[in-house]
């Protein structure tokens, strides 16, 4: 009997400390960041070598340690699709110790790692895909989306459009899950706002290179706002056509999801004076201006190109999850989370920026004008910051998301 | 009615790039009885030729339109006198291969010299603008792209059907052996007729830059259909592959009138069913 007490008692002293030491050790020794992106496709300028030099610079910057233990990064291309991306997810998780999968660019990839990640209790924390039902219906425990999400999109640019006037809309949408939540979201902004959706023309995506019969229906429709609820190659090709056919400037074109290196590769004539929401503009604040200039002239940011807000908001993400681990003392995703949720976000990208228990940062977007050739004084001089999106109005409340793990 | 007009139009303009596309594919797959899955890649090429001479050399519209075609066939005559020439007595799935394998290095290599997002090449000042139509607003250098697309591929029909030098290159489709016993020199024939069918692509290229961002991709998203039209037409058919290139385009645009969704399986629909009833194409002969 007192030696079945004592051996009970040894078993649970063992037990407990076993667990204080993996309480404040870091798994396998590493903390392994994998950077999951279109690393030659379609969103490869807006995120791809890009993001993962984002995510290297983060690293560097923090030293390249956690608590004592080395931190790597890791990058994959998942080609934009599904299946690559979750295959790729499960081989990292299982046999490379990857801690947090990273980036995610594209919703139909985010959407089928997330669902591994949580089942293996990992984290991921996604600036690229942009469905507002990642952290609303669709929502896991270890996720963040950081950047901005569609309704943000929506919103920032929905909203300004129609009190200026621009009250009849029609939508020119890439025809797969991003682009349908995205005019969603933007039809429901333009209706409570007073605004009238007259139609939308869906192409297929990527594969489109004719826009000119999809903007031909915009035109008869007569509206004054022609919604491009697309991104990347097919929004460049839109505008162009949009201006070829002497739509624009008759018709209005609102850029629902624009980034810095499209309006770069469009060029300020084909791009002047279109609406845009981003969350961030390189040249908006000395430090937004310092870390554009460290990541442009990074010896490997080989087209010098600024940062997109994908990688901005990237950078901004991992330095958050790597302070949390820290402070945590751990790298045991339920802490790393808990601690990421529960402090706010301070830096060049967000200015208290808060995580909500649905994984969703809150925090200020921007409504942007393009510049004229004219304004521009020097290179990528491209934004006119028009407002300030304060966060609250920026993102949905955590009760408008109905997150299903967020108790009432 | 008005967007019925509208789309037909556009119809003839997107099926103008394929019939220039389509024909240079139907010469070399004629002659050569490669299957050149290069094309697009050359005709992004072509693209990218403008707009690096535009950009860096100062060169504008007007010359490149010949300068560039000049300069991918002659990267074709080095590509054909290097490598295909070896495949010749070989099954066609290897140049097929070969060609693929070309696409992919083209389009890696301007992929990591210039990325993805690629880059606008301005219309020529002269082409700028356009005219109302009454039923749709017209750009003029869309017009002009159907009337130098047409143009084109007319000079070419007409070359290889009605000149002394068609003659050979048809002598040549039928047996070549035989054709040399004659004197003439088929394998020179060989390297001209690949250079001949990919300057085509570059020439389209060179039309598609000012419409179309010029970007890696480019090619690869209109190869496809190409292929498909050429398969519609009948593979090797000069004819063939200029009407069907024409009238897919309007069948393109009377879908996207009718029904927007099927817009982009249309023309594989045909195909299919095409295959199905006559194998060897609408305008090919059984071998």
């Amino acid at each position: 009997m007192k030696r079945t007490i004592r051996n009970a008692t040894l078993l649970l002293l063992l037990a407990s400390s076993a667990r204080a030491l993996a309480a404040d050790k870091i798994s396998d020794g590493v903390v392994k960041i994998g950077v999951l992106t279109d690393m030659t496709g379609y969103y490869s300028d807006l995120a791809g070598p890009g993001s993962v030099l984002a995510v290297q610079m983060a690293v560097a910057d923090f030293g390249g340690k956690v608590l004592g233990k080395p931190i790597e990064v890791i990058g994959a291309d998942h080609q934009n699709k599904a299946d690559i991306a979750s295959n790729t997810a499960r081989k990292w998780f299982d046999e490379e110790k990857v801690d947090a999968i990273v980036d995610l660019v594209s919703s139909s990839t985010a959407g089928a790692v997330m669902p591994v990640a949580a089942e293996k209790k990992r984290i991921t924390l996604l600036s690229g895909p942009a469905t507002t039902a990642f952290t609303g219906e669709k929502c896991t425990a270890y996720n963040v989306h950081y950047t901005y999400n569609n309704w943000a999109l929506a919103n920032g640019t929905g909203r300004e459009v129609v009190r200026q006037g621009g009250d009849t809309w029609f939508f020119v949408t890439a025809d797969y899950v991003f682009g349908k939540s995205l005019e969603e979201d933007t039809t429901n902004v333009v209706k409570a706002a007073g605004g009238k959706v007259l139609g939308s023309a869906r192409h297929p995506s990527p594969g489109t290179t004719d826009f000119s019969s999809y903007l031909l229906q915009a035109q008869a429709s007569g509206a004054k706002i022609i919604g491009m609820a697309n991104a990347g190659a097919d929004t460049v090709n839109t505008v162009k056509t949009a201006k070829e056919f002497g739509i624009t400037p008759k018709q209005s074109l609102a850029g629902l999801l624009v980034f810095i290196s499209d309006v770069h590769a469009l060029g300020l004539e084909n791009a002047k004076g279109m609406y845009l929401t981003t969350a961030f503009y390189w040249d908006r604040d000395d430090a937004s201006r310092a870390f554009a200039r460290k990541f442009q002239n990074h010896p490997d940011n080989r087209k010098k190109a600024m940062p997109t807000m994908v990688q901005a908001g990237l950078y901004s993400a991992v330095t958050h999850y790597l302070k949390a681990i820290q402070a945590a003392g751990t790298d045991d995703a339920d802490a790393v989370i808990a601690r990421m949720k529960a402090t706010p976000v301070n830096d060049f990208f967000a200015r208290n920026g808060v995580i909500g228990p649905d994984g969703l940062h809150r925090h200020d977007m921007y409504l942007a004008r393009v510049k004229t050739p004219a304004e521009s004084k020097y290179p990528w001089d491209y934004y006119t910051i028009v407002k300030t999106i304060p966060a609250a109005e920026a993102f949905p409340s955590v009760e408008m998301q109905k997150c299903p793990l967020v108790k009432k | 009615m008005q967007a019925l007009f509208g789309q037909l139009l556009i119809g003839l303009i997107n099926g103008s790039f394929y019939a220039l596309l389509s024909l240079g594919l139907a010469i070399i797959f004629g002659l050569l009885n490669i299957v050149n899955f290069a094309h697009g890649a050359l005709y992004m090429v072509g693209a990218f030729l403008a707009w690096i001479a535009l950009d860096a050399l100062g060169i504008g519209y007007w010359p490149s339109l010949l300068l560039v075609p000049l300069a991918v066939g002659l990267l074709g005559v080095l590509i054909e006198r290097t490598m295909l020439r070896r495949l010749y007595q070989l099954d066609n799935l290897y140049g097929f291969l070969l060609t693929f394998g070309l696409t992919l290095i083209l389009e890696g290599a301007f992929h990591h010299k210039y990325g993805n997002s690629g880059n606008s090449y301005p219309v020529p000042e002269a082409l700028q603008g356009g005219s109302n139509l009454g039923f749709m607003f017209l750009p003029r250098y869309r017009a002009w792209v159907v009337v130098v697309s047409l143009a084109a591929c007319f000079a070419s029909w007409w070359t290889i059907e009605r000149t002394k030098l068609g003659s050979y290159l048809r002598a040549g489709t039928e047996n070549p052996r035989l054709l040399q016993a004659f004197g003439v020199n088929v394998p020179l024939m060989f390297t001209l007729t690949y250079g001949f069918g990919v300057a085509l692509a570059g020439f389209a290229g060179v039309m598609a830059a000012p419409i179309y961002q010029v970007t890696p991709q480019m090619g690869s998203h209109l190869i496809i259909i190409v292929f498909a039209v050429v398969v519609i037409g009948g593979m090797g058919s000069i004819f063939g592959s200029i009407v069907t290139g024409m009238g897919l385009g309007l069948v393109e645009g009377l879908t996207k009138f009718l029904y927007p969704q099927a817009a982009s399986t249309v023309v594989f629909v045909i195909m299919a069913l095409v295959l199905l009833l006559r194998p060897a194409g609408l305008f090919g002969r059984e071998r």
